[in-house]
C-alpha cells in the first residue's frame, strides 16, 4: 500500500507539471490584450503599458518567448512564490484568502450530498417502486434538469429576499449559516447524481445471492441493509463524490458569484474575464493538485471499502 | 471493526465541514454592522488606491471618502474652491494655486503645497507606471519625465511659493486647468506615503492617507470590503454618518438582492437585467440622475464604405433613437444627437440637425444617392450587455434602409480595438466615453482632434482641430465655449460618429438611508448622505 501511494504521488509531480504547461500554453495561446483588458474601455496611456509590459515581460512573444515566460513562471513556482496578479497582488495571498471560504462551502455542498442523497438513495432503493422512490425520481430529475445558472438566483430570490429565511449573500466571512443556501444549491446537483446512483446499486445488491443467504441464515433486515448490502453499494458512489469534490471547488463559479462569496471561483471567473494570465495559472494550478489527491483518496477508498482490492 | 472503519471515512468530511464551519461562526456576519449610523455601499474590487492610478470607478469612489480635491463642481458644474483657497491666473499659463488653512492629513500632518506637488511628480513620472500620467501632460517639463530613462524626476513646472502655496506653468495657456483639477489625479499624498523622495510606500496603498472627510479603518480587505470612519478633525462640511464600508460585489445582481432585502444600502447601477422591475421592487428608492456617459457609433476611416458624411447620416436617419431607449433601456438612457454630453456648461440641444432626426424615408433617399453599402456591420464587445441594442439597431437599419445588416460580437473592448487598429474590417462599431471632468473639450480632445488618446476611427480635420486648440487657449470661458461649439458645428457636417444615447445614473438605495445622491461620475455623495431613523 505505502509503496503505490509513494508510487501515485510520483506520477502527481509528472501530471501537475504537465497540466501547468498545457494551461499555461492554453492562457497564452489565448491572450489578446491583456493590458487593454486590464484598462476596459479607457485608453492605456504609453507610461503604463511600457510598464506592464516590462513587468510581465509580455514582450516575449512566440515560441522562445512562450518557454522563457513558463520557466521563469517554473522557477518562482519552485520558489513558493505564484507571482502577481495584473493589478499587482500577490497571487498567493489571493489564494490564501480564496480557499478556506471555498473548501468550507465544498464541504457543506458535500455532506448536504452525502447526508440527503445517500440517505434518501437508501430508502428509495430498499423501497422500490414505492411512493418515496417516484416521488424522489421525480425531483432528482427536475433538479438535474434545472442548471446552477437557474436555480441559484431562485433560491436567492424566493429564500433570501422573499421570504428572507437566509441572508441573500454570504460575503468574505461569512457565518456557517450564511454559506448554508450557497451550499445546498451547490450541493443540489451532486445529491441527485448521489440518489440516483446509491438506489440503483442498493436495488442491485439486494437481489445478490449474498443478501439471500444472509436473509436465509436468519440475520435481522437492518444488519443486511447497513452492514453488506451498504457497504457494497458505496464503492460507486464513493468514487463519484470524491471526483465531486474537485469539481465543487473548482465549479463554484456560479454559485459563488451569485451569492458574493470571494472564493477560487469567484477569482478564477474574474482573472478569465481580465486576461489575468498569471491569477488563471495560479488558481488552476492549485486546482490541478486538488483533482490529483482527491483522486488518489478515491483509490485508496476502494481498498478500505473492498477487502478485494489490493495495491502493490 | 471494519464497519466502525467505514463509519469513521465517512464521518471524517463531515467532521471537517463543521469544524471549519465553527471557525468562520467567529466573526460578525458582514452585513449591517455595529454602529447604527454605518452605512454600506456596493463598490467593485478597485484595481488601485493611489490617487495618481485610480482611474474606475469604485476606486474613485472610495477615495472620494479619503480625499477633498481642490475644486468640486457646483449645480452648473462650473468649479468651486474646496481644499483650495484660490485657483487664479492672468494668462491661464502660469497658474496660482493657494491652499486653504486647517487641513491636515489623516496621520496629523498638516497639508502643504509640497504634498501637492510630490504627488503630482510621482504620478507623471513615466517609470512609476501610473494610470493617470496623461493627466499631468499640459504642465511644463512633462516631457522630461518620459520615458524608459526619464531626463528628470520633476516637472519644472511647479514651483513651491510658500507652505500654502504653490504655481503650475503650463506649456501653453489653457483655460480649463481649474476645472481639471477636481480629477482625483490631483489629490495630494502626504509625506508618510513616501519611503524615499518620489517612491512610495508598498503599504501606502493597502490604507491610503488623505485629507478628506473620512479617514481608513483598517486596512483594505481585498475582495470583501473598505471600512472608512468619519475625521473629526476635517474642516470642510462635515459628513451625517459616522461610519461607510464599501463592500465589494463582484456582480451587480448580487448586490441587487441584497439591497431589496435590507442588507446593503446603496447600490449605484442597477443591473440591467433587473431595470424592468426596479421601479416596483424599490419604489420611491429607485432613483435616477443625470451622468456624463455617452454612446456612439463610429466608422472606421479606413473603410471606404463609410467613408462618404452622407451615408453615416443616412444610416444616423434611419435609427429611432427614442424607441430603442424606451424599449431596450426601459427609460434609464436618453436618447442623444449632439457630440457632448448635456451635462456640460456649452451643450447644446441637436447639433446634429436634420442628421439627428429620424426619418426613414428621407434616409433611404440619401443613402442610395450617397451609394451606401448593401450591408451593413456593426461591431461590438460581446461582454458589456450591447446584444439587445444593436440587434434593435441592426432590425431598424434593415428595415428603413433596405440593406441586409448584422450584429458582430467580438468578445471583449480590447479584441475590437485590436481589430480596428490592424484595420481588420469591422464595419461601424460601438464607443462610449466618460468625462473625466466637465469641460466640452474633455469630449472634443480625446474623441475628435487627430491625435486624441480615444480617436480609434482616425478622424481628422485640421480645421476642426484649430478651433479646439484655439478654444482651451482662449482668454475668458465665454470665448473657450463659443469656439468650442464652432468646432462642434464641424462635427455636424462630417459626421465622424453617430451619437446614439446619453447616460444616467440609475440607482437604489434600502429603506435604512436617506439623501441618497450620485454626482457626475458615478460616485455617491458621502457627505449628504443620512441614516433613516
Amino acid at each position: 500500500m505505502f509503496r503505490y501511494i509513494l508510487r501515485r504521488l510520483l506520477q502527481m509531480v509528472l501530471a501537475f507539471f504537465g497540466t501547468t504547461l498545457i494551461v499555461y500554453a492554453l492562457t497564452f495561446a489565448g491572450q489578446g490584450d491583456p493590458i487593454q483588458a486590464l484598462a476596459g474601455e479607457r485608453p492605456v496611456t504609453p507610461a503604463q503599458r511600457a510598464y506592464l509590459t516590462e513587468k510581465y515581460h509580455l514582450d516575449a512573444t512566440g515560441v522562445g518567448g512562450f518557454f522563457y515566460r513558463y520557466f521563469d513562471y517554473v522557477k518562482n513556482l519552485l520558489q513558493g512564490n505564484l507571482g502577481e496578479s495584473l493589478t499587482g497582488r500577490n497571487i498567493g495571498d489571493i489564494l490564501q484568502q480564496a480557499w478556506p471560504v471555498t473548501v468550507r462551502l465544498a464541504l457543506i455542498a458535500l455532506a448536504v450530498a452525502i447526508i440527503f442523497g445517500v440517505t434518501a438513495g437508501v430508502l428509495a432503493g430498499i423501497r422500490r417502486a414505492s411512493i418515496f422512490d417516484n416521488s424522489t425520481l421525480v425531483l432528482t430529475l427536475l433538479v438535474l434538469g434545472i442548471p446552477t445558472i437557474v436555480l441559484a438566483p431562485l433560491a436567492q430570490y424566493f429564500l433570501g429576499v422573499k421570504w428572507q429565511l437566509f441572508p441573500p449573500t454570504a460575503g468574505s466571512d461569512p457565518t456557517f449559516y450564511a454559506l448554508l443556501l450557497p451550499g445546498i444549491v451547490l450541493g443540489s446537483l451532486s445529491l441527485a447524481t448521489a440518489l440516483r446512483l446509491t438506489r440503483a446499486s442498493v436495488a442491485e445488491n439486494l437481489r445478490a445471492d449474498y443478501v439471500r443467504t444472509a436473509r436465509s441464515k436468519g440475520l435481522v433486515k437492518r444488519r443486511i441493509v447497513v452492514v453488506h448490502v451498504l457497504r457494497n453499494s458505496l464503492i460507486p458512489v464513493v468514487t463519484f463524490l470524491g471526483v465531486e469534490l474537485g469539481n465543487l471547488m473548482s465549479g463554484a463559479i456560479i454559485t459563488e458569484g451569485v451569492f458574493n462569496i470571494p472564493g477560487v471561483g469567484f477569482n478564477l471567473f474574474r482573472g478569465i474575464r481580465t486576461e489575468d494570465g498569471p491569477l488563471v495559472v495560479g488558481i488552476v494550478s492549485v486546482l490541478v493538485v486538488v483533482y490529483l489527491v482527491s483522486n488518489l483518496v478515491v483509490d485508496v477508498l476502494y481498498a478500505v471499502l473492498d477487502p478485494r482490492i489490493r495495491y502493490e | 471493526m471494519r464497519v466502525r472503519r467505514l463509519a469513521a471515512w465517512t464521518a471524517l468530511p463531515l467532521a471537517v465541514t463543521l469544524g471549519l464551519a465553527a471557525c468562520g461562526s467567529g466573526g460578525d456576519g458582514g452585513s449591517g454592522g455595529s454602529d447604527s449610523s454605518a452605512v454600506s455601499i456596493q463598490i467593485a474590487e478597485p484595481k488601485h488606491l493611489v490617487p495618481t492610478n485610480t482611474t474606475e470607478t469604485s476606486g474613485s469612489q472610495v477615495l472620494a471618502g479619503l480625499f477633498s480635491p481642490l475644486v468640486d463642481y457646483d449645480a452648473q458644474n462650473k468649479p468651486y474652491e474646496v481644499a483650495a483657497q484660490s485657483i487664479t491666473s492672468t494668462d491661464n499659463k502660469v497658474w496660482t494655486i493657494k491652499l486653504k488653512d486647517g487641513f491636515t492629513f489623516h496621520n496629523g500632518e498638516k497639508v502643504t503645497s509640497e504634498d501637492y506637488i510630490n504627488a503630482w511628480n510621482y504620478g507623471a513620472y513615466a517609470p512609476n507606471g501610473q494610470d493617470s500620467n496623461f493627466f499631468f501632460e499640459k504642465i511644463a517639463g512633462y516631457a522630461d519625465l518620459q520615458g524608459k530613462a526619464p531626463k528628470a524626476k520633476e516637472m519644472s513646472g511647479l514651483k513651491k511659493v510658500d507652505d500654502l502655496t504653490f504655481t503650475a506653468t503650463l506649456t501653453e495657456p489653457y483655460i480649463d486647468f481649474k476645472t481639471t483639477l477636481g480629477y482625483n489625479a490631483f489629490y495630494p499624498m502626504p509625506d508618510a506615503a513616501f519611503s524615499a523622495p518620489g517612491v512610495l510606500k508598498d503599504s501606502y496603498e493597502q490604507a491610503p492617507i488623505g485629507q478628506g472627510p473620512f479617514k481608513m479603518k483598517g486596512a483594505w480587505q481585498h475582495d470583501s470590503k473598505i471600512d472608512v470612519e468619519r475625521y473629526d478633525a476635517y474642516p470642510g462640511e462635515k459628513p451625517k454618518v459616522k461610519n461607510i464600508e464599501f463592500r465589494i460585489y463582484q456582480q451587480l445582481t448580487a448586490a441587487y438582492a441584497d439591497v431589496l432585502a435590507d442588507n446593503l444600502d446603496v447600490l449605484p447601477t442597477i443591473p440591467t437585467e433587473s431595470l424592468s422591475t426596479a421601479p416596483t421592487d424599490l419604489g420611491d428608492r429607485y432613483k435616477t440622475s443625470p451622468m456624463s456617459s455617452f454612446q456612439f457609433l463610429a466608422f472606421p476611416t479606413f473603410d471606404k464604405d463609410y467613408s462618404s458624411p452622407d451615408v453615416r447620416k443616412a444610416i444616423s436617419m434611419a435609427i429611432d433613437r427614442d424607441e430603442i431607449t424606451k424599449s431596450v433601456f426601459k427609460g434609464s438612457q436618453t436618447p442623444a444627437r449632439s457630440f457632448v454630453s448635456p451635462v456640460l456648461p456649452g451643450y447644446r440641444e441637436n447639433t446634429a440637425g436634420k442628421a439627428g432626426e429620424f426619418n426613414p424615408t428621407e434616409a433611404k433617399k440619401l443613402y442610395q444617392a450617397a451609394g451606401g453599402p448593401s450591408k451593413i456591420v456593426i461591431s461590438y464587445n460581446g461582454d458589456g450587455g450591447h446584444k439587445d441594442w444593436v440587434d434593435a439597431t441592426v432590425n431598424q437599419l434593415k428595415a428603413n434602409l433596405g440593406v441586409d445588416a448584422v450584429g458582430s460580437a467580438e468578445p471583449k473592448f480590447a479584441d475590437l480595438l485590436t481589430k480596428v487598429e490592424k484595420k481588420t474590417p469591422v464595419g461601424a462599431f460601438r464607443m462610449g466615453w466618460v468625462m473625466d471632468y466637465p469641460t466640452m473639450e474633455d469630449y472634443l480632445g480625446p474623441l475628435y482632434s487627430t491625435n486624441g488618446s480615444s480617436n480609434y476611427y482616425g478622424y481628422s480635420n485640421p480645421e476642426f482641430d484649430k478651433l479646439v486648440k484655439e478654444g482651451s487657449a482662449a482668454k475668458t470661458q465665454d470665448e473657450a465655449i463659443a469656439k468650442y461649439q464652432q468646432a462642434e458645428d464641424i462635427l455636424a457636417k462630417d459626421m465622424p460618429v453617430i451619437p446614439l444615447r446619453f447616460g444616467e445614473n440609475v440607482f437604489g438605495h434600502s429603506s435604512k438611508v436617506k439623501n441618497v445622491e450620485m454626482d457626475l461620475f458615478q460616485r455617491v455623495n458621502l457627505v449628504k448622505i443620512e441614516a433613516a431613523s
